[in-house]
């Protein structure tokens, strides 16, 4: 691992304002991050810190307004079309709601072959493919000839993740892909992340506002707060003992499921609350 | 912990495919108006072999011949021509006059549509000009006007006129096309490497298509008819038999022969009429009949013990052996709550967990009397200090809510409405429940924003919904809940859409205000950590029915049901910290099964 799978550097994004002359808004201020081959880089954010844009960008579905975006060696900052549709190969995405990420008048089959055929697969080619790609997820293979809707959260989210697997990608931006599903189900599908990984040795930048899934899939994790990344780490210790304020608050600010250790963990948000107050009360008065 | 098995329980399941063809066939307007149209366009296509005479065949003998003159089955006209040639001949000049002016507005309006709505506002903002400047264009009159360039030639008029139709269309498929390019899918395929054409032909127009299928009906119609009134008028070659002309030249023989006036009226008006009825149910087909949005009223009640009657009791909230079903399509009653007991004492907080279609939330909606209306209790009791809920009316039902009962919801924001001041919907909430003067009211509302937490009581008081944020929204519903001092919360996943930054001051300030009031709270949640963190006691759910019920610390340390053993399980606790190394596709090499 001595060239990064994927290098960002100072990463800004900025949205146009609504209206005529309205003021742009820049969502992110120079964002850097890196992601090796086989790895798991958890981005971690409250609902608008800019996390998603992060993906985004990467996925050229935002263009950003300054600094680059090296994938495999390549600049992909500001590539073609054409070049961004040969890309397709190697970088996937996960979404977070499966129930609008699959077109609902195709079905599952349709849906896991059309990247294939395009790229240039025989029909045959692409059955088959699919049905391994089924058996991967671990949907059954009568699957392919059913529409999104017949299935459920769960596992339309496989269908997802078969999709972004089809063109045996480097890497995969996952978007809150477990977010919206329920609880078992959502340590099932991180598990299937996992074990995809292990076996085929893709890389994973995923984004999250859950501490405990991030820990969970993450090998490292960075943390984005209001457009910027406050602190990257190992994930134990960044999901443990984070540094920054802020993470530490977020940290606090998940509840345990456990009445006495959560009591614990209250008192203790409290008292950090408390610290920090003070903190910038003084910063206050020194300014 | 399995895979979940797939939805193949009929009942459960999505309805079965049917395509929207399909249930056209099954509607009788359908059908009727597209087997007219049918036979009409078959007579037109066979006229040549079929009409008896050329269409401007005059014969002096045959002048205002009546009906059932030989050789004139329906008479003849005051120039001698066969009434019936020149009708059938008509039918091929309206039909052509639709498809050419339907199908150049439908191929402008689809193509620009797809363009204006899919690609950059720059191309936008031209083509919506353009089209804005032909819409400015006086229809009828320019036609007419135009008559030195069309020669006279309804084909070409007819094209003319598709152009000005094409900014409906234009319309209708970039608005749809704004919509559908936002969904996930669009970026998924724009990740997957599709080309724009064909994300624009497979994901975006195949979507969309109902509603250009319904607008191309009436386009037809609207075109049909436009012929016919310029024909009558008189634009156009005399040569062409059309509906218009005869309607026309009937007109003036009305006095002699008013027969001859209304076979052409007929037709004209089956044709246009058919399409117009073929439109509406190509609309029911596609996009369905809308559906009445669920009245919320008192349920229907199939058999309850001891009605309404009172009986004493120590605990706040006692749900009995409540069984909560919907009517599927084939008229049995689905069960979603089977027989849930359930207690709350006053002043305590009760999680009612679970996941997913565990019927936590139906549960909560027959306490707050809240069920829409085609559910139906189908035995059990809901007994508030001892007085049975079902079965009052919804009167009775309006004076326990917001008073001894209140709610908070699980989306802040939709539960505030738009178009009024955060003040102004707390002020009316109040005043409905305790008719203080308004001005009181006021001064209750913004002391209750200063207690919930909220900064500067008297902005939010006077802001819009869209101006807080959804943590503040959730402080605004939580004061307009405790205004009234309730008895009992209901709240229904209160922090889900929230951060968790915000949960735990959400949680913190529901926690001081259940004891300050000394309420008690039913907590609706799926996060088993917003249940530790404030519940006294755990009620867990599962299909409809409570698998294990306990103090917290009960439930969380020693779980006895293998349900609520396997959820437990399932949480990624702090412990669950990856520790297997990256590794790379390359060591992977050789023997994968990618």
């Amino acid at each position: 691992m001595t060239n990064p799978l994927l290098e960002v550097t100072d990463l800004r994004v900025t949205y146009p304002g609504r209206g005529f002359r309205a003021k742009a808004t820049e969502v992110l201020h120079g964002v850097s991050l890196t992601i090796g081959e086989g790895e798991t880089l958890g981005v971690v954010g409250e609902s608008g810190s800019g996390k998603t844009t992060i993906g985004r960008a990467v996925l050229g579905l935002v263009k950003p307004s300054g600094g680059r975006i090296i994938f495999d060696g390549q600049d992909i900052t500001h590539v073609s079309a054409a070049e961004r549709r040969k890309l397709a190969r190697e970088l996937q995405v996960v979404f977070q709601d499966p129930y609008t990420s699959l077109n609902p008048s195709m079905t599952v089959g349709d849906i896991l072959s059309e990247p294939l055929v395009v790229q240039g697969a025989t029909a045959k080619d692409a059955r088959a493919r699919v049905r391994t790609l089924l058996d991967q997820v671990g949907l059954p293979r009568d699957a392919a000839e059913r529409l999104p809707r017949e299935f459920s959260g769960g596992q339309r989210q496989r269908v997802a993740i078969a999709r972004a697997l089809a063109p045996e990608p480097k890497l995969i931006v996952c978007d809150e892909p477990v977010s919206a599903l329920d609880l078992s189900t959502q340590a099932i599908v991180l598990d299937l992340f996992i074990e995809i990984q292990r076996r085929t040795g893709v890389a994973y930048l995923f984004v999250s506002h859950d501490l405990s899934v991030v820990r969970h899939i993450s090998h490292r994790v960075s943390v984005v707060y209001k457009g910027d990344i406050v602190e990257t780490g190992p994930a134990a210790s960044v999901t443990s003992e984070p540094e920054h304020p802020y993470t530490q608050r977020l940290l606090l600010a998940a509840p345990i499921a456990d009445p006495i250790e959560q009591e614990k963990r209250r008192a203790e948000r409290y008292r950090l609350l408390e610290v920090h107050r003070q903190q910038a009360e003084q910063a206050g008065a020194v300014a | 912990m399995s895979i979940e098995e797939l939805s193949i329980d009929p009942g459960l399941a999505a309805p079965p495919r049917r395509s929207p063809f399909r249930k056209l066939l099954r509607d009788p307007q359908a059908v009727i108006t597209a087997s007219l149209l049918l036979v009409i366009v078959l007579l037109g296509l066979l006229t040549p072999f079929i009409a008896p005479h050329d269409p401007n065949e005059a014969q002096l003998s045959a002048i205002n011949a009546d009906p059932g003159t030989p050789g004139y089955p329906l008479g003849a006209d005051q120039n001698g021509r066969d009434i019936m040639s020149r009708l059938l001949h008509s039918i091929n000049t309206s039909m052509i006059s639709g498809l050419i002016g339907a199908s150049v507005a439908l191929a402008i309006g689809i193509t620009f549509g797809l363009i204006g709505g899919y690609f950059g506002s720059r191309l936008r903002s031209v083509t919506e000009w353009v089209f804005s400047l032909v819409m400015t264009f006086p229809g009828i009159l320019l036609l007419i006007v135009l008559m030195p360039v069309t020669k006279g030639d309804y084909r070409f008029t007819m094209l003319i006129f598709g152009v000005l139709l094409s900014p409906g269309i234009y319309r209708i498929v970039r608005n749809l096309v704004v919509g559908v390019k936002n969904e996930l899918y669009v970026d998924a395929a724009r990740v997957a490497g599709l080309s724009n054409l064909r994300i624009l032909a497979r994901h975006v127009l195949f979507v969309i298509r109902g509603p250009i299928i319904i607008a191309a009906a009436f386009l037809f119609g609207g075109a049909i008819s436009v012929q016919a009134g310029l024909a009558f008028l008189g634009v156009g070659s005399t040569l062409v038999p059309s509906f218009g002309a005869m309607i026309s030249e009937g007109f003036l023989n009305l006095y002699i022969d008013p027969m001859q006036f209304l076979w052409p009226s007929v037709l004209l008006g089956v044709i246009t009429a058919s399409l117009v009825l073929l439109g509406n149910s190509l609309r029911d087909a596609f996009e369905g009949v809308k559906l009445k949005p669920a009245k919320i009223a008192a349920p229907k009640v199939e058999q309850v013990a001891g009605r309404a009657e009172s009986r004493p009791s120590d605990a706040l909230l006692e749900v009995d052996d409540l069984v909560i079903a919907y009517p599927t399509p084939s008229g049995k009653l689905n069960e979603v709550v089977k027989g849930v007991t359930l207690r709350v004492n006053a002043g305590e907080t009760v999680g009612l967990v679970g996941e997913s279609g565990s019927g936590k939330t139906q549960t909560a909606f027959a306490i707050l009397g809240v069920l829409p209306a085609e559910a139906v209790i189908v035995r059990g009791s809901i007994r508030l200090e001892g007085r049975n809920l079902i079965g009052l009316s919804e009167r009775e039902l309006r004076q326990l809510r917001g008073r001894s009962i209140a709610y908070i919801p699980q989306e802040p924001m939709s539960n505030l409405d738009p178009s009024y001041t955060v003040g102004a919907q707390l002020v009316e909430g109040i005043r409905a429940t305790t008719g203080l003067s308004k001005r009181e009211a006021r001064e209750r509302v913004l002391a209750l924003l200063k207690r919930v937490g909220i900064q500067d009581p008297k902005r939010t008081f006077d802001s819009y919904p869209h101006q807080i944020s959804g943590g503040m929204a959730q402080r605004v519903l939580i004061a307009g809940a405790v205004a009234s001092r309730p008895k009992l919360l209901i709240a229904d996943e209160p922090t889900t859409a929230l951060d968790v930054t915000v949960q735990a001051e959400i949680l913190d300030l529901l926690r001081d205000l259940q004891a300050e009031l000394d309420m008690a709270v039913v907590l609706v949640t799926h996060n088993f950590g917003v249940v530790a963190d404030i519940c006294d006691r755990i009620a867990v759910m599962q299909n409809g029915q409570v698998v294990e019920s306990g103090t917290a610390l009960e439930v969380f340390r020693e779980p006895k049901h293998p349900y609520t053993q396997k959820l437990l399980g399932a949480i990624l606790d702090e412990a669950t910290v990856r520790t297997d190394p990256p590794v790379s596709a390359g060591a992977l090499a050789g023997g994968t099964t990618r």
